[in-house]
């Protein structure tokens, strides 16, 4: 059994008196331990998909399966759930909480587990030395360079065992060489087991995934294994 | 459980980072709770102590007074207490320990009193000795009317000190002679200076034996006299007074069926008239100045608005790792009772400072007492006004689909 498993999904907007088909009938299945890229221009449908993939955007018809359950009839406080237990977010702008430190930062989604400070604390630490950052934890974010902001994000998604990383442009905030590093984390990141979803328009990002699929239109053009993996 | 905790510390949080704001919000809050107490407290104060006046007049007396309905004036109808009904009273009644009459120089009005070429005001009263325990006027100098100044209708007063004061008379007026509605009497006393209350002088009073003030008024005007009376026990109350309407209702030749002109009154039932009165006034103005609670309450909710946009982004990134709405609400909820509440505590402590202070500065004016109901009362409210003025941004924030608050620039 596939850990996601999308069947038919649509996704249609009303825009004035135009129907704007973000996704278009979209089938995909996704493995445990794959690290798979979206690619597209800006339109294609790539940003669509990744809300629906992190359960922050409900597909207007089609199935969609992760983890065994169907993600499609649940209700809003179930996706919160689902978020919590099964997704870890990455962003693009990092979207960490500004006056919370970094340790905060990587603690609270642990708090809507209704887990004990202690063993909050204990946790996050732990995924705080797992991205090199367990010297930096008591840091406002923006005491932070672009990519220990970066790394605080990924602790903070690492730090709730999800079954996927879903990672939106994560290095578009970063300069080269940052990119290389996070890239690198990424790369060991897959080889412990996680499983990597990223969503990018950078050819050389989604060069380290082992799978591109590539979006157009709302619809896909390509699904592609990638040899050449870094 | 740890959640709620968290949504405290969190509220604490914000509410710190946002320091100034936070201040001036709670203002509101604090303005309306302190004035709210500053009333309630005063007023109480005020209440307790005029109890305790009536309660030093004990349980076992009773005050007769003429009454008419205002509409029964308006016919032309005059009620009045008369000598008549004084004796009968006196001499008819069974039990009656002591008792009492004051008569007041033409209708309560005051007199000018006249001492060399100075003129004062003065409310010209006549009694006998057992008013010293009515209404508590004891001598300073000299001495108190006696049951022989009655007897003989002497010509003597004692005067209260304003009234000293305003004729220039020295320290010691005692001897001293003074002209009232153009006769002269010679000062026997001064009586201990009590002060104001309410803004009333209640040292502005010539007293002068009631037989005496009979002769003074002469045949020109049918007195109306006040009678305060005490009886042997409580046990007795009912039947004195039974007794009393008796007498008057058949000196007053009232028929079966119309109603008293007078008013028997016990101290309980004035203390009860006065409280009744005081309630309705704290309602009253205790009512008025929750409108600056309410104020202060739109305070919040405006901020709390300003609140919810401004974090339009972290309310997103809280949902998108697992917040449900209720989480974001609790939340937000929490923050605007946290700033009222904050609001009450400052409030209530200032509240009674202000209390205390102006019963302080008032002359004579009890120490205010504010009554835990108040605070009760204060706090509940500004944790209310949290919640009512609160729901509504954090409805906003928890309804926030998680996308656009995380697109939201």
């Amino acid at each position: 059994m596939a850990l996601i498993e999308l069947t038919d999904i649509s996704k249609h907007y009303q825009m004035g008196d135009q129907l704007v088909k973000a996704l278009d009938k979209v089938s995909l299945s996704i493995e445990r331990n794959e690290y798979i890229a979206f690619v597209g221009a800006s339109g294609s449908g790539k940003s669509t998909m990744m809300n629906i993939l992190g359960c922050l955007d409900t597909p207007t018809s089609g199935t969609f399966r992760l983890n065994e359950k169907n993600v499609q009839d649940m209700n809003e406080s179930q996706l919160a759930d689902i978020r919590n237990q099964e997704i870890g977010f990455i962003f693009q702008s990092f979207n960490l909480l500004p006056r919370a430190s970094a340790l905060a930062n990587v603690m609270h989604p642990l708090i809507y587990r209704g887990i004990s400070l202690k063993q909050r604390k204990v946790l996050a630490t732990e995924a705080l030395e797992r991205v090199n950052l367990a010297e930096r934890m008591d840091h406002l974010p923006n005491q932070l360079s672009g990519g220990q902001r970066q790394r605080v994000a990924i602790a903070r998604a690492l730090v709730t065992t999800p079954s996927i990383l879903l990672a939106d442009e994560p290095t578009g905030n970063l300069d080269s060489q940052t990119t290389v590093d996070i890239m690198k984390l990424f790369d060991m990141l897959h080889q412990e087991g996680h499983t990597i979803v990223m969503v990018t328009h950078e050819d050389e990002i989604a060069n380290h995934c082992h799978r591109i699929v590539r979006l157009q239109d709302g619809g896909i053009i390509e699904d592609k294994l990638n040899a050449h993996a870094a | 459980m740890h959640t709620l905790l968290e949504s405290i510390r969190s509220a604490l949080m914000s509410i710190r980072a946002h320091g100034f704001r936070s201040f001036l919000t709670t203002l509101g809050i604090v303005i309306g709770v302190a004035s709210v107490i500053t009333v309630v407290s005063v007023i109480q104060g005020l209440s307790y102590s005029i109890n305790k006046q009536f309660e030093s007049l004990g349980s076992n007396s009773l005050s007769i007074s003429s009454y008419l309905p205002f509409e029964e004036r308006l016919k032309g109808k005059i009620a009045r207490i008369t000598e008549r009904d004084l004796n009968d009273i006196n001499y008819r009644v069974e039990n009656i320990e002591s008792l009492t009459p004051v008569l007041f120089a033409q209708g309560n009005r005051s007199s000018s009193v006249q001492y060399g070429s100075q003129t004062a005001f003065a409310q010209v009263q006549g009694t006998t000795y057992s008013y010293q325990n009515v209404s508590q006027i004891f001598a300073k100098h000299g001495r108190f009317l006696s049951l022989e100044d009655n007897k003989t209708r002497r010509k003597v007063v004692v005067i209260g000190e304003e009234v000293r004061k305003d004729l220039n008379l020295k320290p010691n007026p005692v001897g001293e002679y003074i002209q009232v509605g153009g006769e002269w009497f010679k000062v026997i006393g001064l009586a201990e200076k009590k002060g104001e209350l309410l803004g009333l002088k209640q040292d502005n009073f010539v007293l002068m034996p009631f037989s005496t003030m009979e002769g003074l008024i002469g045949n020109q005007v049918r007195p109306d006299i006040f009678i305060q009376l005490t009886v042997t026990g409580p046990e007795v109350l009912e039947s004195v007074q039974q007794q009393i309407e008796r007498i008057l209702r058949r000196n007053h030749k009232l028929r079966y069926g119309e109603e008293n002109d007078f008013k028997i009154q016990t101290a309980e039932q004035l203390t009860k008239t006065i409280s009744q009165v005081i309630d309705t006034l704290t309602l009253v103005l205790g009512g008025i100045v929750s409108i600056s609670l309410l104020v202060g309450g739109i305070g919040i909710m405006n901020i709390m608005l300003v609140s919810v946009t401004e974090r339009t982004r972290e309310i997103g990134i809280c949902k998108a790792i697992g917040a449900k709405r209720h989480h974001i609400l609790i939340q937000f909820l929490i923050e605007a009772v946290t700033l009222s509440l904050f609001g009450g505590v400052i409030g209530v402590a200032i509240g009674y400072g202000l209390g205390a202070l102006a019963s302080s500065y008032i002359p004579n004016f009890p120490p205010a007492t504010v009554p835990l109901w108040a605070i009760g009362v204060a706090f509940g409210f500004s944790a209310m006004v949290g919640i009512v003025f609160g729901i509504l941004p954090a409805a906003k924030a928890a309804n926030l689909k998680p996308i656009d608050a995380l697109r939201y620039e």
